[in-house]
């Protein structure tokens, strides 16, 4: 495909004994908003790391932007901004001066306005002189997303970016990810613990376990192949529970209480077994779907440690 | 490249552990010259004791060429201590602070980055001994004033005043290439580890028991001495020798200068294969 920006194939690093990435493919699209999930120790960063040329692959080819890594380092770096785990600065310097140092090292416009103009899109501006000692966590993550941005890249690559931010920091970087995306047409590499993140903003993600990838695709397609556990709340709770005993949802119930009955069901069963419940005269009060990706994250990464 | 070799200076003139050495060098310079000025014709009179019987001594003997002299000889010993400080620090600082991950993701070759940093912490080794010719030989003439140069370094030798500055041109310019051998080593141990004090005790640990071997008077200690590179650092002195041995001075140069390339390729090497983990 012309518009791939990363294609991995058979990527693999071994750090003597340990195998860190096994066998990875990766296909990146233009404009992707790719959510690249995984539990700790999955090979996550190792595999980051490897696609900004930090740690060499033990064997497998990097391309991106349809070229060699390998071959073009340099000139794939010029179009791609990365903030790697924890954004760690000069902390002796202002936050100015590691911008100015790290963007022209990128070719990067270094202007004041251009530098002030980008602190002001992380609300940093107002300390800009400030040395980067003084910097909270999440200011400092706002300064990666500064460095990262700064040379206009067509890539982005975001290894855990709300890390330490709080409720309304994570919301913006959400609404700036997506703004990125969709407006300046920038493709997101998006690593994340914050599974419900990815799952509000990317378009594709892939699951890795244990340097592996468990499975790729779009989120929707990803959401849709899994069971959902739906919780209904009803009235004459006891007489429900006979009932189901006897139908054939008697199999998908997975859980009972004195006000709810948990069914473990696929998308188009839901409103099926709210007719059913209407149509014996049972009032349902809520429903409610508690599948999440984290959910669908758990149960593929559990299942394949077992 | 330029461009880097600025960045690399910016951020070591931006941390304050550089200015210990010009600090150091300052304070010890002005304490030696501060007793000097109160003893000094005492130090004369002692140093020359053995030949007043045989010979009159005529002239300026106490001047700012000798104290100059008398701080190079007690100084370069030391200076070591101050360039690894800077040396050590210059490539395991980056992994301490994680900063690798910044920097080593621009579109800039390892090969320049390591470059850079060395040619950067050169230029840090000429500009801590011009400190110190300043301090020592251009404040000392201020205040003690020019004459002859009385030298001892096993026979007694006076030069003339107009002999002594190209001598410590080349003691000075001898001494940059001594300190930046140093600084090679401590900038080849700072690619090595994580953290700065590591580099900074490895060389440290390597002069001493290179200097302690060689001051060990065994016949096959002896011999291995010539392969130490603390050996050839001392050459310095040879300039104020009369005649001068230049053989010897341009030999101890090229042991120098291989040892230098020696450990700048080994370092570029290492940091071009390196995974950073950090």
């Amino acid at each position: 495909m012309s518009d791939q920006i990363i294609e991995v194939r058979g990527l693999t690093k071994k750090f003597k004994n340990i195998i860190a990435v096994n066998n990875l493919d990766l296909n990146v699209y233009r404009g992707d908003v790719f959510g690249f999930l995984g539990p700790n120790g999955a090979g996550k960063s190792t595999t980051i790391r490897m696609l900004l040329s930090l740690i060499k692959p033990t064997s497998g080819s990097i391309k991106i932007f349809g070229k060699s890594l390998k071959e073009n380092r340099e000139e794939i770096l010029r179009k791609v901004g990365a903030i790697v785990e924890k954004p760690d600065f000069y902390l002796y310097l202002t936050a100015y001066k590691n911008l100015e140092i790290l963007g022209k090292l990128s070719g990067a416009d270094t202007s004041k306005n251009k530098i002030m103009e980008m602190l002001d899109i992380v609300g940093l501006s107002k300390r800009a002189n400030s040395k980067v000692k003084t910097y909270s966590h999440g200011m400092k993550q706002r300064l990666g997303l500064a460095q990262a941005l700064l040379h206009d890249p067509e890539l982005i690559i975001l290894d855990e970016p709300s890390t330490g931010l709080d409720p309304q920091g994570m919301k913006e970087i959400r609404e700036l990810i997506l703004y990125l995306s969709k407006t300046k047409n920038k493709t997101i590499f998006l690593s994340s613990h914050i599974l419900r993140e990815v799952e509000l903003i990317a378009s594709r993600m892939i699951i890795i376990n244990k340097g592996s990838a468990q499975i790729e695709g779009t989120v929707e397609e990803l959401l849709n192949k899994d069971k959902l556990t739906v919780t209904f709340e009803l009235d004459k709770i006891d007489e429900a529970k006979l009932i189901i005993e006897n139908s054939v949802w008697k199999e998908k119930l997975v859980t009972s209480s004195n006000r709810e009955l948990s069914f473990e069901l696929i998308h188009n069963e839901i409103p099926e077994l709210n007719r059913f419940f209407i149509e014996k005269g049972f009032s349902v009060n809520s429903i409610i779907p508690v599948r999440s990706l984290e959910d669908f994250f758990l149960k593929i990464t559990e299942s394949n440690g077992k | 490249m330029i461009l880097l070799i600025k960045i690399e200076l910016l951020k070591i003139f931006r941390k304050w552990r550089t200015y210990i050495g010009f600090f150091a060098i300052g304070v010890l310079v002005i304490i030696i010259q501060t007793a000097l000025y109160f003893t000094g014709e005492g130090y004369i009179k002692s140093l020359t004791r053995g030949f007043q019987e045989s010979f009159i001594m005529v002239g300026n003997l106490f001047n700012g060429y000798l104290v100059a002299n008398l701080v190079l000889n007690g100084l370069v010993i030391h200076i070591p201590f101050l360039i690894v400080l800077v040396g050590g620090d210059l490539l395991a600082s980056e992994a301490t602070a994680g900063t690798y991950r910044m920097l080593l993701t621009r579109p800039v070759s390892r090969l320049k980055v390591v470059s850079a940093k060395f040619i950067a912490g050169i230029i840090y080794v000429f500009l801590l001994i011009v400190w110190l010719a300043i301090l020592s030989l251009g404040v000392s003439c201020l205040l003690f004033g020019t004459g002859e140069l009385i030298s001892f370094s096993g026979k007694l030798i006076i030069f003339s005043r107009d002999d002594v500055l190209w001598r410590f041109a080349g003691a000075y310019g001898f001494s940059i290439l001594s300190m930046t051998t140093v600084f090679a080593l401590s900038y080849f141990f700072s690619s090595l580890v994580e953290n700065a004090i590591g580099p900074i005790v490895a060389t440290m640990a390597v002069i001493i028991i290179f200097l302690i071997l060689s001051a060990i008077p065994i016949d096959f200690l002896k011999d291995l001495s010539p392969y130490f590179f603390t050996t050839h650092m001392v050459h310095w002195a040879s300039f104020f020798n009369d005649p001068v041995d230049y053989k010897e001075i341009i030999e101890s140069a090229i042991v120098l200068f291989g040892h230098i390339l020696a450990l700048y390729c080994i370092t570029a090497y290492l940091f071009i294969k390196k995974d950073i983990l950090s």
